[in-house]
């Protein structure tokens, strides 16, 4: 007889099981895989890390490790930067730049800042840029471009050098100084300085007779020769007034005459101011009037 | 009747859904094997109209990615009779066809063979409104169709309009932007057991399936093994399974009578078995092996091992003619073949201009049934196998896959049913207006 109740060994079922079912239509959704593949494993390292991180003093820990590594490795010899080698200014130049450039030797290159470094360099007057760059060997390699003093402006302040743009480039204690630079007067002279090199370059016939140019109401300029004669120029195309000017005394000699003051203002009608004594001799000369009483 | 509008309209979104998602699964519940076929629509169809080929019946625009068969269990005659046993079996199926193709499937459109299914041919008749005939004009006259009383518990599964007629001219297919007076049209209704189709239902849904649509399994089985002259010119396919063979026949290219005899080839099995006090797993094998109907006198001499496990020396050592197995196996499948040649006299077979058969099914494998088939439904006979299909492994080829394959052709290009068509307007809203009419009168 065969035994009753449940066979022993129950028949396998081919069948899957509802759950195996779902489970596998589950896991044949591409959404579904996606995330069990990409997305479980991120939450699982996110998880772990948050939990690690969540705790104040293993967060402290960790940065502190982290900043203590990266200092390690930029405090190396290799990055140190302990000599500053300035070129291309002048010796006074170079020791204003090295102090004002105010670089800590040694000091990491990663910590230093190039740019501000730059920009203190470049707040000197003298200096027109500086370029910097770290060399092998810890070496700060600073290249100053210098600015070149082409005028001199006489102003309330005393005797400044001014570039060909205008800037300062230095002060100046004595115009003896520098007797090679020509002298720019008046308010204002220093914000037209390549105006003034044009009108000194149209001037270069009578140069040595030049003492300067003046700057008058910030509008035009004078130029003053010696024997305080004054050009007065016009405030538009001085350039071509000197040029009128030069061929007219170029013809009659204008300028070595006993004039004051030649007024080239008005182009159509340049006027002549004499001297007082000139002008009575003319007078005389020509019989209009007698001549007034003269110390001279 | 307009529920069972809906649902199948339902399903037909359902099966538009799925398109739309590219894949779809095919469950043909049979008898002995649940086959499950998963199909990738591409959507791109390879239009090659040069050749003349055209769409190859719409199978070019799918393709098999995934097949799997299993031993049904729980099925009897082609109906469910343990639930849950075949809630697994279609389980198996699906996902072994699912892991097969390595996507997942939520719509399936399912056929199966039972359920008694009957056929009404149903007439309408409509007159036009302004001669010409519209989609609304269809609509109207389908809707014409006075319906006979199908019964009690059973519903509509198929509903074909075969044929329309305007005014005197018959036989037209799309009547459409033609011009006349009266639109008359001819359905087909196909009716079975309601309890059966719910039972299905019930089973897929316990899988986690949407139904995209269901068919019947002689229908099915008659698009895929009817070539094309023989469904335009008359002609009928029997489907023989395992618990029940399917009838169908064909003209113009629709299914104008389906009917099954609810005989199959588990009949043979279980013959052999009685016959040759045998399992009825050896009396299948035996049946498969060494089956047949046509004996020879060759089969005197060739002799059978039954083989057995009881021990008794004298039964495990039999052996037996095939003559005498034919002999076993011959009256029943003469029984099915002159219960299948009633009911395609009842469905006027002998009326149709040609007289094709074809038998498919896994039972119609026997050799020789082809020669005992004409001599029973007439001379016309042959062998049917469902139409090739892409992707479709050698295995799935046989004529027992002419559903599967059918249902496929199906779920690529249903022909248009009742419900393929419009409501008529007059129909619905006419009836909320007056029952909001109603309720404005009644409350004020």
């Amino acid at each position: 007889m065969q035994p009753l109740g449940r066979a022993t060994v129950p028949r396998r079922d081919p069948a899957p099981s509802r759950w195996a079912y779902r489970m596998q239509r589950l896991w044949l959704t591409p959404l579904f895989r996606v995330l069990f593949r990409v997305g479980l494993p991120l939450a699982c390292v996110a998880l772990i890390v948050g939990t690690y991180i969540a705790d104040q003093g293993r967060r402290a820990a960790l940065g502190g490790f982290v900043a203590d590594l990266r200092e390690r490795f930029e405090d190396r010899p290799e990055f140190m930067v302990t000599l500053v080698s300035i070129e291309g200014a002048s010796p006074e130049l170079a020791k204003a730049v090295r102090a004002r450039m105010d670089v800590k030797l040694p000091q990491s290159s990663f910590e230093l800042d190039l740019d501000q470094v730059r920009e203190r360099a470049e707040a000197l007057d003298a200096v027109q840029s500086a370029e910097m760059r770290v060399r092998s060997h810890g070496v700060l390699q600073v290249v100053i471009t210098e600015r070149v003093p082409v005028l001199i402006w006489r102003s309330d302040d005393g005797l400044t050098m001014l570039d060909a743009s205008g800037h300062r480039v230095a002060g100046l204690a004595a115009r003896a100084d520098r007797p090679d630079l020509p002298l720019i007067a008046g308010e204002g002279a220093d914000a037209e300085t390549t105006e003034a090199l044009d009108v000194m370059a149209a001037l270069q016939p009578i140069a040595p007779r030049l003492r300067g140019l003046v700057r008058m109401g910030a509008r035009r300029w004078d130029v003053v020769l010696d024997r305080d004669q004054r050009l007065m120029l016009p405030a538009e195309a001085p350039v071509a007034a000197i040029e009128r000017l030069l061929a007219l005394d170029q013809a009659e000699d204008l300028l070595s005459r006993d004039v004051a003051v030649v007024d080239l203002r008005v182009p159509q009608r340049p006027v002549l101011r004499l001297a007082p004594f000139a002008l009575s001799e003319l007078r005389r000369a020509r019989g209009l009037a007698p001549a007034p009483e003269n110390d001279l | 009747m307009t529920d069972l509008y809906q649902s199948q309209r339902a399903m037909r979104n359902m099966r538009r859904a799925a398109m739309q998602r590219g894949v779809i699964a095919i469950l043909d519940v049979g008898t002995t094997k649940i086959a499950c076929l998963i199909l990738r629509f591409d959507g791109v169809e390879d239009t090659r109209e040069s050749d003349g080929v055209g769409s190859m019946a719409g199978q070019s625009n799918f393709r098999v990615i995934g097949a799997a068969t299993t031993r049904s269990r729980g099925v009897r005659f082609g109906e469910i009779a343990v639930m849950n046993e075949t809630e697994r079996a279609i389980r198996t199926a699906v996902q072994a066809a699912q892991k097969m193709a390595n996507v997942r499937v939520d719509h399936c459109i399912a056929c199966f063979a039972g359920a008694e299914p009957r056929s009404y041919g149903l007439a309408g008749e409509w007159d036009l409104q302004d001669s010409v005939v519209t989609e609304q004009d269809v609509a109207r006259v389908l809707s014409a169709c006075d319906v006979p009383d199908i019964g009690q518990g059973r519903e509509v599964l198929h509903a074909h309009p075969v044929n329309f007629a305007l005014d005197h001219r018959t036989g037209l297919g799309d009547p459409r932007g033609q011009i006349g007076n009266r639109l008359a049209c001819d359905m087909h209704m196909l009716s079975v057991e309601a309890s059966v189709v719910q039972n299905l239902l019930y089973c897929i849904k316990r899988c986690d399936l949407e139904l995209a649509g269901i068919a019947s399994s002689a229908y099915v089985s008659g698009i895929s093994s009817l070539v094309e002259d023989e469904q335009e010119l008359g002609s009928a396919c029997i489907d023989m399974g395992g618990g029940s063979t399917g009838i169908s026949i064909f003209m113009k290219k629709h299914m104008i009578y389906a009917d099954s005899v609810r005989l199959g080839g588990d009949h043979v099995t279980s013959d052999i078995s009685k016959g040759l006090q045998v399992p009825l797993v050896v009396a299948e094998r035996i049946k498969t092996k060494h089956g047949g109907v046509q004996a020879t006198g060759m089969d005197d001499r060739e002799m059978i091992e039954i083989g057995g496990d009881t021990g008794d020396w004298d039964k495990d050592r039999r052996q037996v003619s095939r003559t005498e197995l034919i002999g076993i196996i011959r009256p029943r499948v003469e029984e099915i073949l002159e219960d299948v040649a009633a009911r395609l006299n009842a469905g006027f077979f002998d009326q149709l201009p040609s007289q094709q058969i074809v038998l498919t099914g896994g039972a119609s494998q026997i050799p020789g049934l082809d020669g005992l088939a004409s001599r029973i439904l007439g001379q016309r006979v042959r062998m049917g196998r469902p139409l090739r299909v892409q992707g479709l492994p050698q295995a799935a080829t046989g004529p027992a896959f002419s559903g599967a394959v059918g249902l496929s052709l199906f779920a690529a290009h249903p022909q248009d049913e009742w419900w393929d068509f419009d409501i008529p307007t007059e129909r619905y809203p006419a009836r909320s207006i007056k029952r909001a009419l109603k309720w404005f009168k009644d409350n004020w």
